[in-house]
């Protein structure tokens, strides 16, 4: 898991991260928390990409790392060719339209004591987009996209909606300065399962309507698989394995990625469950992460090399790459 | 680990040591199992400023010694309701319950609090969703454990205190002695559930229910700590509950499964029938809901539309009637009762007009009442 490396990073991209490294620091001691370590990965413009991993692996951490909030420790963000990670005060401030984030828990996420009008009409206020009137008939047509009533959200209040509701509002709140990038950060994960079908879709919809590049954070795969053009697979704050969706779940190419996809639950009874593949063990603590491959303490592929290089992603497939001394399929020569 | 109690004291021939050895040859667990908690009609309705909330209306199951039944259902389909209601965790005023439950053979219905502190732990104890709140932060791992086997046990310390580090590792918490004496926060998630589940078995109870035990984790913490009740509910023969809002969760891990919406039991069967001839356009709806890794990528959800009834005023129809694709006049007048289906022994359904219409007896039902 070591995924350092560049190798699968395209010439155009919209959003381009490379060699990104956030360390927090841990009060009174020097000890840092290595949340990501060096990680880099591009979205290109219009594409959906899926970050997946454990708690801990760092995905969150990634997420708001693109939104400069913090400022990554080292590494850099370039948005369509702007340096992100160069820029200060009102240079930066001045991009954040640009860029909007939707959280994971949609009532915590919105004011209780203001109207959902007001909340989603918010930004327009901060940004003086246009006049009132302007921005109310903004506010209406978002409101309207996601699939809330504008008029009753000019006097209810995020209580007297439902939590799948309450995302939609969160979506429009993230639309309404007309973004060209959204980060979801585990937007689906505070739902039902009946509910959460409802989010992919209207992303997808707003996407299309809004031309949209999106970063979809999550922890559950079967969503990312949906919903994402590239997904990438990250483990205490590396990258293990990145690619095309369906080539990534047809043939994994890390133990780890084939971990997570064993330990999908299958609405099925007649699937054996298969607790060969299972995870044991803990995630090792990101203050003192493992030597080499960060995945060799709970991976059974595991070997001495392992412990000594940390391996750099190589390509398996077209657009399939993989930092894994002993990976599930076989490398590829990357012209072909 | 068996131990007696107050009202639930059992003069069922089948408790003690020739279960576990016809167990250990292989027998099937329901061949000797027996009733173990048998819910009949039960009703709960809270007071509202706004009317009463008819949470749970007319529920009936039964469960058995050593089988796992799981309650699916979305938010407010009156699942975790049911579950306290058993337990009898439900708040004192505003609630009004009816209907009978009988654990293990004695009539629980109208237990007093008293009665019910001689139940938990030693015959029915409950996991929680969330283990981030359901331990005492500032209390250490090993006393949260052993308290129970001290209070309901009469344990003396040192005992106490060996038993619960064999529940730790029971659970599988590396290093037990050292987790012994820490904190909760220095947990993980799912290490904590792990504790919870350790509390849970502590007095060696009969059934336990777990409501939403990995909703608050990751995928791979969620099949380790579904495999692990799945064995100590194995090894200890208990009764389980096992509540949760995703199908997916159930499916390898439930002997019986029932699918609730809007406090009623929708369809309820062996899982294999449930999944192979589900019957309830809300189960088809609930299963289709779920993204499959198998389909491509960008395959459109198909989630369910509208959202549950105001359970102030249940809708006097199929409750499910409003979402449902299929409904008709007869659905949204006429409540449709719980049925056998004809083919298929065991397996329950209320629908007018089920999923199979192959099956000759429902059609021509379904006939007469139109």
């Amino acid at each position: 898991m070591a995924g350092s490396g560049t190798i699968h990073l395209r010439d155009e991209s919209l959003i381009r991260v490379e060699n990104l490294v956030v360390e927090f620091s841990v009060k009174g001691t020097k000890a840092k928390v290595k949340a990501v370590s060096n990680i880099s990965f591009d979205i290109a413009e219009g594409e959906t990409l899926g970050l997946v991993g454990e708690s801990g692996c760092g995905k969150s951490t990634t997420g708001r790392a693109i939104m400069q909030l913090p400022r990554p420790t080292s590494g850099t963000v370039a948005f369509n060719g702007t340096v992100l990670t160069d820029l200060k005060g009102e240079a930066l401030r001045a991009m954040r339209p640009q860029m909007q984030m939707i959280f994971q828990d949609p009532i915590s996420s919105l004011n209780p004591r203001r109207t959902v009008h007001a909340i989603v009409g918010e930004p327009l206020k901060i940004w003086s987009k246009g006049s009132p009137a302007e921005q109310a008939a903004k506010v209406d047509e978002v409101l309207e996209a996601v699939g809330v009533d504008p008029r009753m959200a000019r006097v209810r209040r995020p209580h007297e909606y439902s939590g799948g509701q309450c995302q939609r509002i969160s979506i429009a709140r993230a639309v309404v300065t007309d973004p060209k990038v959204i980060i979801c950060d585990e937007p689906v994960s505070a739902l039902d399962v009946s509910v959460q079908a409802q989010i992919p879709n209207l992303l997808e919809d707003m996407k299309q309507r809004y031309g949209l590049t999106l970063a979809f954070i999550a922890h559950d795969l079967a969503v990312v698989k949906n919903i994402s053009d590239n997904v990438a697979v990250m483990y205490l704050g590396k990258m293990c394995e990145v690619g095309a969706p369906d080539e990534i779940y047809n043939t994994p190419a890390h133990p780890y990625t084939r971990a997570l996809i064993s330990s999908i639950p299958m609405p099925d009874p007649d699937v054996a469950l298969d607790t060969s593949q299972r995870l044991v063990g803990e995630l090792p603590s990101p203050l003192d992460p493992p030597s080499g491959c960060r995945f060799r303490t709970r991976c059974p592929l595991a070997q001495d090399i392992c412990a000594q290089v940390e391996p750099q992603l190589t390509a398996v497939g077209k657009r399939h790459f993989v930092a894994c001394h002993f990976p599930l399929i076989t490398p590829v020569s990357i012209s072909t | 680990m068996t131990t007696t109690s107050g009202s639930a004291d059992s003069n069922d021939p089948i408790i003690g040591d020739p279960i576990i050895e016809a167990h250990d040859v292989g027998v099937k667990p329901a061949a000797l199992g027996g009733d173990l908690l048998v819910v009949d009609d039960l009703h709960v309705s809270f007071r509202t400023p706004r009317g009463d909330v008819h949470a749970v209306r007319g529920l009936s199951f039964t469960l058995q010694r050593g089988r796992t039944l799981g309650i699916v259902g979305e938010s407010g389909s009156g699942k975790s309701v049911t579950a306290k209601a058993v337990m009898g965790l439900l708040p004192k005023s505003g609630v009004t319950k009816t209907g009978t439950v009988r654990y293990d053979g004695a009539d629980i219905s109208d237990l007093s609090q008293e009665g019910f502190r001689k139940l938990w732990g030693t015959e029915m104890a409950m996991v929680f969703q969330d283990p981030m709140t359901s331990l005492n932060p500032v209390m250490k791992i090993g006393k949260q454990i052993t308290e129970s086997l001290q209070i309901k046990l009469g344990m003396d310390r040192a005992d106490a205190r060996e038993t619960a580090i064999q529940l730790l590792n029971a659970v599988k918490i590396p290093a037990p002695e050292k987790r012994f004496s820490e904190y909760p926060g220095k947990l993980s998630g799912g290490m904590r559930q792990r504790v919870v589940i350790a509390m849970a078995l502590a007095c060696g109870p009969k059934l336990l229910f777990a409501d939403e035990p990995t909703t608050a984790l990751d995928v791979t913490v969620q099949a380790q700590i579904l495999d692990l009740l799945a064995e100590q509910q194995r090894d200890r023969f208990m009764g389980m509950l096992l509540v949760t809002h995703d199908l997916g969760v159930v499916a390898g891990r439930a002997d019986d499964i029932a699918v609730m919406y809007a406090g009623r039991v929708v369809e309820k069967a062996p899982a294999r029938s449930l999944f192979h001839h589900l019957q309830h356009h809300y189960t088809a709806a609930l299963l289709n809901s779920i993204p499959k890794v198998e389909y491509p990528s960008h395959t459109r959800l198909q989630a369910i539309g509208g959202r549950p009834p105001d359970m102030v005023h249940p809708p006097k129809g199929c409750s499910f009637a409003p979402r449902c694709g299929f409904a008709t006049d007869l659905c949204v007048e006429v409540e449709p009762e719980l049925v056998e289906h004809p083919a298929n022994p065991g397996h329950y359904f209320a629908c007018h007009h089920p999923v199979s219409t192959a099956v000759s007896l429902t059609a021509t039902a379904m006939n007469g009442a139109i």
